[in-house]
């Protein structure tokens, strides 16, 4: 028992509170745990490094084919994860994010073919892409109903509105990938400056913007609070309906972005763009170091979780190991980022009881 | 104005009846700025309905509340906040990965401007403002930003004060505050009480601790089955009477 350390409190008028427990300095295991995503993304650059270097003679990460390569395919998953870090910071999830993306997919594909012969190949693009941002804020809209006012559990509520936006986009989808033919669009979607695609600078300062509404803004603070407490958020004067339906409509609109950039990057919209994505992106924000339970969570811890994955993904492809053990290394990971977790709160929890 | 003497809060006749159940009957009292008066009463006796029914929680079925002098009447316990009159229950309302600043400020968050045009969260207001008042509780934090899990029991009724205390609360309300803490919590929590009493304010006080109402408070009231079953300055009575009063003997 560490109670022995603390002072009695002297005899007198009044009694002086003591030091903080928080002034004491934070357990190996917490700071372990604030970092483990990094500590992931660091083991595994050096294992495939070493693995590369070994087999092949060759590095893998001093490679800028293989930078891009990876920087590529972490961003749909990694907008997926942003928008999906808030939700997950308040206590609930967004399954319906994937088939938002899909839909989100179909949609541009459409509205830019119809756009491009009226307006031109650049205009046709900005307009495409924003109808099909605006089209993916629908069912977040209804998300965000549903969970606010009738007070669905968000599990269920997104679940209900994963099906319907894979429905409505194999529908309007016709059941087939829908080609794009825009030059403009598909020099967004493939084209680099100084070696890096457009695709991830749009990600990038997309995700910077994420990391400022979360972690500087009112909004980001109010959504910490509700995952920890929504009885007292509420009684503060937060407006938790209107949070939630704001939370919504911001996961899909990642969803939206990463459903355009896909088309963009593919020159063509497909329903199922973002199906094998949704779980990935979970993953990402979990091994980031948000807790499913709610009221923690970074945006910075998110990014490490993505290329976590990515790495993981594009390097056992890099090092010619059959793919399936993609899936194994990725759940390996989220179990061992999750036991960290609780190791941590074991030990804060210990803390809390003294 | 004759401040010298007005009272901070005057409840006359205050009655609170659930259907046919009297939960609380013509009930009336006074409270001086600086002034500690503890509640005490049986289960059941009515002190939540008491404190629900001044703080904006309940609309009185009759009778009326005075503070500083004027009527009030209070539609949610977010206009009696308004006018100063806050409620610290006993789960403190706090959102515990937030420092103690942002809990201050939670729903109240002060912005700045980064590079002269980018709105953020003014973080070092919010510290500021948190080392100041806990100081003025004579509690001293150094890691600001620490989220407030890390804190004790007596040290979270700190924080639900401070906040009270930092958005010029003049009345403080507390539903057992001591109810849930160990000794030295609970001894912590008495010297904060008595810190707002240095600070002119008023505090209403539940408790089911005789020991703690005889620490603190000026007087006592004890309500049995809705009534006021008697009123006592604390340096004029003892343990005994008052059991007697609960109990109704
Ligand atoms: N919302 C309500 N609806 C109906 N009856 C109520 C309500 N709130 C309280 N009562 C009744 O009013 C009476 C007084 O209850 P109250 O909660 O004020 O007692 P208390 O003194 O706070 O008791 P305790 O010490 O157990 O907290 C009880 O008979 C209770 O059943
Ligand atoms: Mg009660």
């Amino acid at each position: 028992m560490t109670s022995s350390q603390v002072n009695a409190p002297a005899e007198g008028e009044h009694v002086k509170p003591q030091a903080d427990h928080a002034d004491r300095a934070k357990t190996v295991v917490q700071r372990i745990a604030d970092l483990r995503a990094w500590l992931f993304l660091a083991v595994l650059i050096i294992g495939f490094e070493s693995w590369s270097r070994l087999s092949f003679g060759g590095t893998f990460i001093f490679n800028g084919f293989n930078l891009q390569s990876i920087a590529i395919f972490a961003v749909a998953p990694l907008l997926l994860a942003t928008g999906q870090t808030f939700v997950i910071i308040s206590g609930g999830i967004d399954l319906s994010m994937g088939f938002i993306m899909g839909l989100a997919a179909v949609v541009a594909a459409h509205a830019i073919n119809t756009f491009t012969p009226g307006l031109g190949l650049p205009l046709a693009v900005l307009l495409g892409a924003i109808v099909a941002v605006a089209v993916a804020c629908i069912p977040g809209v209804i998300n965000g109903l549903l969970v606010s006012r009738l007070k669905v559990p968000p599990f269920i509520g997104t679940l209900g509105m994963f099906g319907v936006a894979r429905g409505v986009a194999f529908l309007l989808a016709g059941g087939t990938t829908v080609p794009v033919s825009n030059s403009f669009f598909a020099t967004i979607g493939n084209g680099r400056i100084f070696n890096v695609p457009y695709i991830v600078i749009i990600t990038a300062i997309f995700v910077l913007g994420m990391h400022y509404l979360l972690g500087q803004t009112r909004f980001g603070q109010h959504n910490y609070a509700i995952g920890a407490n929504v009885k007292a958020a509420s009684r503060c004067g937060i407006n938790i309906k209107s949070h939630l339906l704001r939370l919504y409509i911001l996961s899909a609109a990642c969803a939206g972005l990463a459903g355009v950039l896909y088309a963009a990057r593919f020159n063509a919209g497909a329903a199922q763009a973002g199906e094998p994505l949704l779980l990935d992106s979970v993953a990402a924000v979990v091994i980031g170091g948000a807790s499913l339970f709610g009221g923690s969570g970074t945006i910075i811890g998110t990014v490490a979780g993505a290329f976590v994955i990515a790495v993981i993904q594009y390097g056992l492809v890099f090092v010619n190991v059959e793919p399936f053990w993609q899936f194994i290394s990725v759940g390996v990971v989220i179990i061992i980022s999750v036991l960290i977790d609780q190791a941590q709160r074991r030990f804060s929890g210990g803390r809390q009881d003294e | 104005m004759n401040s010298g003497t007005q009272p901070l809060l005057e409840v006359n006749n205050l009655s609170k009846h659930f259907g046919a159940v009297r939960a609380l009957d013509d009930f009336s009292m006074v409270i001086q700025p600086g002034e500690v008066v503890a509640l005490a009463g049986d289960n059941g006796a009515g002190k939540t309905t008491l404190i629900k029914t001044i703080s904006g929680v309940f609309r009185p079925s009759s009778g009326e509340v005075k503070l500083k002098g004027e009527p009030v009447s209070f539609a949610t316990p977010q206009e009696a906040r308004d006018k100063g009159i806050e409620t610290i229950y006993q789960d403190l309302a706090l959102a515990d990965n937030l420092s103690i600043g942002a809990n201050i400020f939670l729903g109240r968050e002060p912005m700045t401007r980064k590079l002269g045009f980018i709105p953020v969260l003014d973080r070092k207001k919010m510290a500021d403002a948190a080392r100041d008042t806990m100081a003025l509780l004579d509690f001293h934090v150094s890691r600001m930003e620490a989220p407030v899990s890390n804190f004790s029991g007596g040290q979270r009724q700190a924080v639900a004060i401070g906040r009270a205390v930092y958005w010029n609360a003049q009345i403080l309300i507390m539903d057992e505050p001591t109810a849930a803490l160990g000794v030295p919590e609970q001894r912590k929590v008495i010297s904060l009480i008595h810190q707002l009493k240095k600070q002119g304010r008023g505090i209403i006080f539940i408790s089911h601790n005789l020991q703690d109402i005889f620490a603190v408070s000026d007087r006592i009231i004890v309500l049995r089955r809705g009534v006021m079953a008697g009123e006592r300055k604390i340096s004029e009575t003892t343990h005994d009477e008052v059991v007697k009063l609960m109990v109704g003997g």
